[in-house]
């Protein structure tokens, strides 16, 4: 007998999930050296990509039964994509992944917490920047009215899951937001500025610093004032929908044959932009707008390579070698390609030597808000990725996402690492340099 | 199975070791061949030779088949548990265990990566030839298990060559050690060579000892491009009639090539209709007198154009482009069926023409690729199993495949095995006197047929076909 809730399920995944995209798939096994949670699990081929792939096919043709342990399987995915690069078949897992979580979504029973949650989360807080925002000046007076240290200091956070606790302490300070372009005179080029949720509320010190930086390289930055959150989260969560509606709304903020480039400092962010096309490749009345907006769309390195930054650096001249590395953000190396810009930089960054970090390509486990949703894989994976870090003992380990680098942080913070090593963003670990080098004429604000 | 049994399982290893969940048994209920999946009831991780003795004495009192699986990656369904029972696993036994230098000689777990151990040797400057194109993924023991080729088989040959000594498990739980560290062994019946490509019908592996050599000093690769696949087979006949043995003679035809181009970019000329790799290791002399006289060849055979790799990256690049061929080439139709017909090397332009032709006739779509220097090819078909009829004509041809080679002197299956899906073939091959002298080693080692049952020996033979000239 088949339960009413197989049979939606099954629906739903017929309904959602490509079975084309699953045919791709011939089992090769190529994927599964590339896949972190397989190698994290002692080689469980049913948390690789080809066992998912498995997994969504018998969903669809009802070779399983829903259960809690299918459920996992697609949960463990960190949705890093680093087996789309090793899939000599072209298998768009990460479309596969998203619409196996939507097609879940659609009909899975949610608790009354959850419901609330991912409401205010998918609904309101993401859906919106001016919430956010709210919500961020909250957070910040939360930071700054002392309340952060006295709860820190009774234990408060001991209520919840110790990865929380440790991510918390290692938000970042947040200051007021003041986000207007330093320099107003005519540039050669017109660059708009995706300035991403989080980047553009926790972060807002490393937006200041990439329009500084920007400028000073000849772009005019302009920022779009309807600008959304990019849905990158909503549709690595089952929330592909909304996420589009979001993707609708930035289009719209960024349609502008003035616009160069799309700029973007947040990896994650960036390969969403770049997939717009994708998402919305049979809406008639977006198709061309968004391939427009995609093809625009650009990170931070590769637009700094672009205009020059490079041989700006080169001319610097400093004696003092700390070691310096690089952790790829997964979607900016895995969707967009994008790993040879940010090595260069860092390449050319005087008072430094770049090192190779041991597997730098591979997730460091933040992976979104994985860390919070799966606490205990986060943390393995950070653990084999600290290692890494431990071996090469970097001065600087520099990451191009926001997750990656809270990430980073608690790895250091795990390890008692603090007083050796840090993390930082790369447009900051930039900015610090050509100020310190003073690389540019105009001394720079540090 | 009874909750009972698969707490005797789980007594052995511990909870942690086995797997039992819905999502599970559905992940290894596949390998890499199309066309076949099945949910064991039961996956075990064992981590030590005395617990492997336990379970296959629980399997030989119960009547549980028992299926070795490697990382899957088998292309003749030969890791499928078709007949149900346990998967058991070797990701807790994958250690080098012992680096002989004075004996040259490598001892390993059957879990180890195939690459990891080429990698391992190579940093002290030994070299372990083969190299199957899955060597990144596939273990050691799925290699000696399926007595795996790779890309410098004509040279170093396959991974039979290199197996000194196996420590197995027989169906009854008794531990038998064969071979030994030795240059020289005649003490009774070659039993490692035996187990050697037995497909895990026979034991199970526990411990593999390989031989080593000394890493060739300088390496160099080359690239010819033709207008027929016929002048690229030829070329390679008269390579090796030249008294050349190259490490590499790699061959892919203009479907394969587009494929490979889409996966890697390698800027893989359009209007080639086939290409070969070559690539000649050894003392820098020799290795640039070989590569320039296979370029001359290659030449006079009518070449379009030629090359030499700049580096080493270039060269890796194309031979990754190589080893990646079968996958890439999925990216055409929903499903990849491929054969791994061989045949002696003289006849290789033959066996290219009339896998043409059986394409033709059958209204196929086939690829081709493969080891050319070694006569073993992989016409893949490229096709859709949800489509029946089409499904039909591709069993036909890949039929007429199996039954020109074998006319030309040739086998069914070269290096991926017989598993279950070539089982129906393996008569043609064998005769009626072969296959019954294998049955009855099986018999006398697995009489309960507990060892990787289905797989080698079918059921049924396909009839033969009747095949004219041409």
């Amino acid at each position: 007998m088949v339960s009413e809730l197989q049979q939606r399920m099954q629906e739903s995944f017929v309904e959602h999930v490509n079975e084309e995209y699953i045919m791709d798939c011939m089992r090769c096994g190529f994927c599964l050296p590339a896949c972190p949670t397989y190698m994290a699990t002692d080689q469980d081929e049913t948390h690789s990509p080809r066992g998912r792939i498995a997994l969504m096919k018998a969903m669809r043709d009802g070779d399983v039964v829903w259960d809690g342990s299918i459920e996992e399987a697609f949960d463990v995915c960190l949705g890093c994509r680093a087996c789309e690069p090793a899939c000599p078949a072209g298998v768009q897992y990460g479309t596969l992944i998203e619409e196996t979580r939507f097609a879940v979504q659609q009909v899975k029973p949610q608790t009354i917490k959850e419901k609330g949650l991912r409401n205010v989360a998918f609904n309101h807080l993401f859906a919106d920047q001016k919430k956010m925002a709210t919500t961020i000046k909250f957070f910040h007076f939360y930071q700054n009215s002392g309340l952060q240290k006295m709860t820190r200091k009774i234990g408060f956070l001991d209520l919840f899951p110790p990865f929380m606790k440790e991510m918390e302490s290692v938000l970042p300070k947040i200051k007021s937001k003041q986000n207007s372009p330093v320099s107003s005179q005519p540039k050669l080029t017109n660059v708009a500025f995706f300035t991403g949720c989080l980047m553009d509320t926790l972060f807002q010190e490393t937006n200041r610093k990439t329009i500084v930086l920007l400028e000073q390289l000849g772009a005019k930055v302009h920022i779009p004032k309807e600008q959304q959150c990019c849905g990158a989260l909503h549709g690595h969560s089952g929330e592909l929908d909304k996420g589009i509606q979001n993707a609708r709304a930035n289009i719209d903020a960024f349609d502008s044959d003035d616009y160069d480039y799309i700029v973007n400092n947040a990896g994650g962010c960036g390969a969403f932009l770049s997939e717009y096309q994708k998402h919305l490749q049979s809406d008639k009345h977006y198709k061309d707008k968004a391939a427009r907006f995609s093809k625009k769309s650009i990170d931070i390195s590769s637009l700094f390579v672009k205009l020059g930054l490079n041989d700006l650096l080169k001319t610097g001249q400093s004696d003092n070698e700390s070691i310096v590395t690089y952790q790829d953000s997964c979607h900016l190396r895995n969707v967009n390609q994008v790993f040879h810009e940010p090595r260069t930089l860092l390449q050319n960054a005087p008072g430094f030597e770049y090192k190779e970090l041991i597997d730098a390509g591979s997730c460091c486990g933040s992976a979104g808000i994985y860390n919070l949703l799966q606490p205990e894989m986060a943390t393995r994976i950070l653990d084999t990725k600290m290692k890494g870090v431990k071996d090469l003992k970097p001065t600087i380990i520099v990451t191009s996402n926001p997750g990656c680098l809270m990430q980073m942080q608690v790895g250091i913070q795990r390890e008692g690492l603090q007083k050796e090593m840090t993390a930082m963003h790369i447009v900051d670990f930039l900015f610090n340099v050509m100020g310190k080098n003073k690389i540019i004429g105009v001394e720079l604000n540090v | 199975m009874e909750e009972e049994t698969k707490r005797k399982f789980i007594n052995i290893v511990g909870v942690k070791h086995v797997k039992l969940t819905q999502a599970q048994l559905l992940a290894y209920s596949y390998d890499a061949t199309a066309n076949f999946q099945a949910k064991a009831d039961l996956v075990i991780s064992p981590k030590d030779t005395e617990e492997i003795v336990e379970i296959v004495k629980l399997c030989a009192m119960e009547r549980i088949p028992i299926v070795s699986r490697g990382s899957g990656t088998n292309l003749a369904a030969g890791t499928v548990p078709t007949q149900g029972g346990i998967i058991l696993l070797f990701n807790r036994m994958n250690q080098i265990k012992e680096l002989d230098k004075e004996n040259l000689m490598i001892t390993v777990q059957p879990g180890v990566i195939t690459q990891e151990i080429s990698n391992y040797v190579e940093e002290h400057g030994f070299f372990y030839p083969p190299d199957p194109s899955s060597m990144k993924i596939s273990t050691i023991g799925g290699n000696v298990s399926e007595n795996s080729g790779g890309l410098r088989g004509l040279k170093y040959g396959v991974t039979k060559d290199y197996v000194k000594a196996l420590t197995v498990v027989l169906p009854d739980g008794s531990i038998v050690k064969t071979g030994g560290k030795l240059a020289k062994d005649v003490a009774g019946y070659d039993l490692t060579s035996l187990l050697v490509g037995s497909e895990g019908t026979l034991g199970i592996i526990c411990e593999i000892t390989l031989k080593i050599i000394p890493l060739p000093i300088h390496k160099k690769t080359g690239i010819a491009y033709f207008h027929s696949l016929e002048d690229a087979a030829e070329t390679v006949s008269a390579i090796i009639e030249s008294k050349i043995i190259p490490v590499t003679l790699e061959f892919m035809d203009r479907g394969t090539m587009d494929a490979v181009e889409e996966f890697m970019g390698l800027g893989l000329p359009e209007d080639a209709e086939a290409m070969l790799l070559m690539e000649q290791d050894g003392d820098i002399e020799l290795v640039e007198r070989d590569l320039q006289t296979m370029i001359k060849i290659a030449i006079e055979k009518g070449a379009k154009a030629t090359a030499i790799a700049a580096s080493t990256e270039e060269a890796d690049l194309l031979k990754t482009g190589r080893r990646s061929a079968l996958s890439a080439l999925s990216r055409k139709r929903p499903t990849t069926i491929l054969e791994d017909a061989t045949v002696p090397r003289s006849e290789i332009a033959n066996m290219v023409r009339a896998i043409q032709a059986i394409a033709i006739k059958h209204n196929v779509q086939i690829s081709t690729f493969g080891h050319a220097g070694d006569g073993n090819l992989h016409p893949t078909c490229l096709t859709d199993i949800r489509n029946h009829e089409e499904m039909r004509r591709v069993e036909q041809a890949l039929a007429e495949i199996f039954e020109v080679a074998i006319s030309l002197g040739g086998t069914i299956t070269g290096e991926h095995g017989v598993g279950e899906m070539k089982a129906p073939y393996l008569e043609w091959k064998l005769g009626e006197s072969g296959i019954q002298l294998m049955k009855q080693i099986k018999q006398a080692i697995d009489p309960l047929n507990i060892m990787n049952p289905g797989k080698i020996f079918a059921k049924e033979t396909k009839p033969r076909l009747v095949i004219q000239n041409g």
